[in-house]
């Protein structure tokens, strides 16, 4: 783990930041393209800050010849499209020699006094610089990248490629005008600057992707078989409906959008009815709409995968912003009671094996499966090996019938409580799939033919698949990491995962003893495996993306077990890594309290802090 | 004239279970009628999927013998269209009531109506909520009492054919339940027309709507065949929506030939019913999915 070496180190952070429509986007896609064909790993998240005028964004990315878990720390190279770029973030820079900041000398005012010793003021001339090229603004991001390339001492044929394919042969003109500036750019650092030299940034040669956890639940929709998806936009859901639409026609899926998530998860129902693989996307509010159709689902056993990436909220929330905060929304929909699964996917590699997961799982047991992701998963952009992902995944699509008896029953009380599915088109399958209770034919009971007995019955058989599921996913409900028996066990759900990782990784780097697990099933709850492994806890650190410990309140209502020690962040914004590891390492110090919250939007000012002992 | 099936033909369609509903229903003319026809189109039993949403008429579903269902108040139309979709050699009937499509249900109405799915809309418009013992509905008149409107309803009642016609359907119809023949001849055409059909059918509810009865609508219905109406002018299709207090229009409003939905969607046009595709996704283009992120 080079990351953590400071003399020479094998990684850099570069942040991007400028107003919202300076580019700062198309930027980082050129530059992850740009590490990523280096065979280096890459880790980045963009960081909308809509407080600021302009609308202000920061893209933050981290790229190593090892593997990367998050967007790192403090930055070594900030590319400042406009001032307030300069502003904020110069505060952030990490001192050490040839670390600096690029900027449009022009327009960008920076006292290279104010920055530490060593570091840079990377100014560039950019109207003398692209004068030849009639002075485009946008150019001073291509610009930049070329001095980035030439600092970091980066392949220019590689980046040159990657500006290539981000304009496309269509707009070759404007490829070639970007690769010229860039070129200029790249010849002025040379003329002017030293390569920063205690960064050495090596690749191993190996192809690799670059996706978001989005691409990855597409990508693992259509691998599953999903032929059907239908949503309304809603960020940051949408990047699903947008890959998927251009691929639509090409792989023979229908992608729907509809008038609002009602109509969505509704169609998506009814497309299960008639036998296809159907799923639907939102976010929170949107999913909020879905809950009441989710539980059609349930009484109908008509299988539907309901992906929901969740967002600051409640109400509108912060739509560009991170949270964990829907886990009880999402086991909770709807009315009443009826057998679902949630997956919480720990990473992009894992949201497309979740994908698949819930698509079988959901028809096997005929039940509502929720994928919830959230918009540091969904949205954040990493390399993943080809190899984490196949087209060869199991599609498992339970009991469906090509042809019936006379004594065929939709709604057959089975031990397993699964009853044979039959489609639309088979002679004698004809039922009615009824949102009332039901009997076994789907025979209404609910008004003149109420019958406690037959309500009895039908509501054990649709719970008895919940047996059979959980018996499924017992011990595939939690990862863990690090020693079986440890001082510190880091406990996180969901997309928290490759940050504690990386804690853990850092711990075990300075001799401490500490293990993690992380939870991707939320529903049914791993009670078992859970128990399991509090057994041999010796003190747990909970941490969540959320105000009041989701999670902590589900471990606690699901197996009577509780952790002493919790830190949580709802600031819109994921873990930083440095603040978190300081607090986690606080709980290893001689004195630390037995029982402590840490509820922090900076995670160094601890807003309640309470020390009990039980 | 449509040469209609006779009952033993669309016995075929009759199922075991009694309908519930109160002895006069206009929905009893309604299922009668829909069983008609499709006998007369010689729909097989197991290749129809009637989807309702929720109230007295959505519980046709389990009185007719095909494939069906029952879903959620306002939802049956968004439920029935992605059944379509799914497989697009089903015929399929969506149907309900007025509270339920023009009311809690209208947003999927009118985007239904533009979508054009090759799908038939049944509305038993009986002007009054009858599940629910007789609050005011979407189409309830004004100044009419029921149980929410005890002073008179001071609300103007919704258009429904105006409101598909101007939404850009390509088939508006209206029948009565009255008028079991001309109810089966409508709904024979109906679902015969390629494309998203409108049946809004007069329903009269015997138990809370004391108003639009049987006699009342008998008073002022006429036949618009009769009259020499042109049912691909949207002129005269709007006019003769907008009849209602002194007569009231029955017969197909308006028909015109529009793409489907289902033709113009690659993956059903040129793939055929989504429910015959194969799954997954082919080696080369599973590899060709990967370079894309490379």
């Amino acid at each position: 783990m080079e990351v953590f070496n400071r003399m020479e180190r094998q990684s850099a952070v570069v942040w991007i930041g400028g107003a919202a429509g300076d580019g700062v986007a198309s930027t980082g896609d050129i530059l992850a393209k740009t590490c990523s064909r280096s065979g280096l790993h890459y880790f980045a998240q963009s960081s909308y800050q809509s407080v600021i005028r302009g609308g202000h964004v920061v893209y933050q990315f981290q790229t190593a010849s090892a593997p990367v878990y998050t967007h790192g720390d403090n930055f070594d190279l900030l590319i400042a499209l406009n001032q307030d770029s300069v502003d904020l973030h110069i505060k952030s820079i990490q001192p050490g020699v040839g670390r600096g900041i690029v900027f449009n000398s022009d327009k960008v005012k920076l006292d290279a006094a104010s920055l530490p010793a060593g570091t840079v003021a990377y100014g560039l001339p950019v109207g003398d610089l692209t004068a030849e090229f009639g002075r485009n603004p946008v150019m001073q991001n291509t610009l930049a990248s070329g001095v980035f390339i030439y600092l970091m001492g980066l392949s220019w044929d590689i980046f040159e490629k990657a500006v290539r394919d981000q304009f496309g042969k269509k707009k070759a003109e404007i490829a070639d005008l970007n690769v010229k500036v860039a070129r200029k750019g790249f010849e002025y650092a040379q003329s002017k600057f030293q390569p920063i030299k205690d960064i050495v940034l090596k690749g191993d040669g190996k192809a690799r992707m670059l996706m978001g956890a989005n691409q990855a639940i597409a990508l693992g929709a259509v691998a599953g078989g999903c032929t059907f998806y239908s949503a309304y936009p809603m960020t940051p859901a949408s990047a699903i409906m947008h890959w998927l639409a251009p691929r639509a026609a090409k792989y023979g899926i229908v992608m729907k959008q509809c008038e609002d998530e009602i109509a969505s998860i509704n169609m998506a129902i009814g497309a299960g009815y008639s036998g296809v693989r159907a799923m639907t996307g939102t976010s929170g509010g949107g999913f909020a709409l879905m809950t009441e159709a989710l539980g059609l689902s349930g009484i109908t056993e008509i299988p539907v995968v309901a992906v929901l990436v969740q967002r600051g909220g409640p109400s509108t929330g912060l739509p560009t912003k991170t949270e964990q905060g829907d886990l009880f929304q999402a086991l909770g929909a709807g009315q009443g009671e009826y057998p679902k699964a949630v997956f919480a996917p720990i990473s992009v590699e894992d949201a497309f094996h979740a994908t698949v997961q819930s698509l079988n799982v959901a028809e096997k047991y005929q039940i509502p499966v929720i994928l919830l992701s959230d918009l540091l998963l969904s949205e954040h952009l990493e390399t993943v090996d080809p190899e984490a992902v196949t087209n060869k995944v199991p599609i498992e699509r339970g009991p469906v019938v090509g042809s019936v008896g006379p004594d065929y029953k939709r709604y057959a009380d089975t031990p397993s409580g699964v009853s044979p599915r039959v489609f639309p088109g088979v002679e004698g399958g004809q039922h009615v799939a009824a949102s009332d209770e039901h009997d076994e034919d789907g025979v209404l009971i609910s008004d003149i033919f109420t019958n406690p007995s037959t309500r009895v019955k039908m509501v054990k058989k649709r719970f008895r698949k919940m047996d059979g599921l959980a018996r499924e996913l017992a011990f595939q409900s939690i990862v863990k990491e690090g020693p079986a028996e440890a001082d510190l066990t880091l406990v996180g759900w969901g997309s928290t995962y490759k940050t504690l990782k990386n804690i853990r990784l850092a711990l075990e780097k300075e001799g401490l003893k500490v293990n993690h697990l992380q939870f991707r099933v939320a529903w049914p709850f791993p009670t078992e495996a859970a128990a399991k492994e509090w057994r041999s806890i010796k003190k747990a650190v909970l941490v969540e993306n959320n105000y009041s410990g989701l999670f902590a309140k589900l471990l606690r209502q699901e197996t009577g077990l509780t952790v002493a020690h919790h830190i949580r962040k709802f600031d819109g914004e994921p873990f930083n890594f440095s603040p978190l590891l300081e607090r986690v390492k606080g709980l290893l110090k001689p004195g630390a309290p037995d029982i402590q919250y840490l509820v922090s939007s900076e995670l160094d000012i601890p807003i309640k802090r309470v020390a009990v002992t039980a | 004239m449509i040469e209609l099936a006779t009952p033993q033909a669309a016995s075929k369609f009759r199922s075991e279970i009694k309908p519930t509903w109160c002895p006069g229903c206009g929905d009893f003319g309604v299922l009668n009628s829909l069983q008609t026809a499709c006998a007369t189109l010689n729909i097989n039993p197991k290749d129809l999927v009637v989807v309702s949403g929720i109230g007295c008429s959505s519980n046709l579903p389990g009185f007719i013998h095909s494939y069906g269902m029952h879903t959620l108040h306002g939802r049956g139309v968004a439920v029935a269209q992605g059944v379509k979709l799914g497989n697009h050699a089903l015929t399929v009937v969506a149907t309900g009531g007025d509270g339920d499509g023009y009311g809690i249900g209208v947003g999927h109405f009118i985007h239904a109506v533009r979508r054009n799915i090759n799908m038939t809309y049944i509305v038993m418009n009986n002007q009054i909520y009858g599940l629910t013992t007789g609050q005011a509905s979407p189409t309830t008149s004004r100044s009419v009492k029921t149980k929410s409107t005890p002073g008179g309803n001071i609300e103007n009642a919704l258009n429904p054919l105006g409101l598909a016609l101007m939404g850009g359907a390509s088939f508006v119809a209206r029948g009565f339940s009255g008028d079991a023949n001309g109810l089966a001849e409508i709904m024979t055409k109906a679902i015969a027309h390629k494309g998203f059909s409108l049946v809004d059918v007069l329903s009269p509810c015997v138990t809370y709507n004391k108003m639009n009865t049987y006699a009342w609508f008998r008073e002022r219905v006429y036949r618009l065949e009769e009259k020499g109406h042109d049912a691909t002018s949207m002129e005269a299709a709007l006019k003769a929506s907008l009849d209602w207090d002194q007569r009231i229009a029955l017969g197909v409003l308006y028909q015109v030939e529009r793409p489907t939905y289902e033709e113009q969607d690659p993956a059903t046009a040129e793939f055929g019913p989504l429910v015959t595709h194969k799954l997954g996704l082919s080696d080369s283009d599973w590899q060709a999915a990967l370079k894309e992120f490379m």
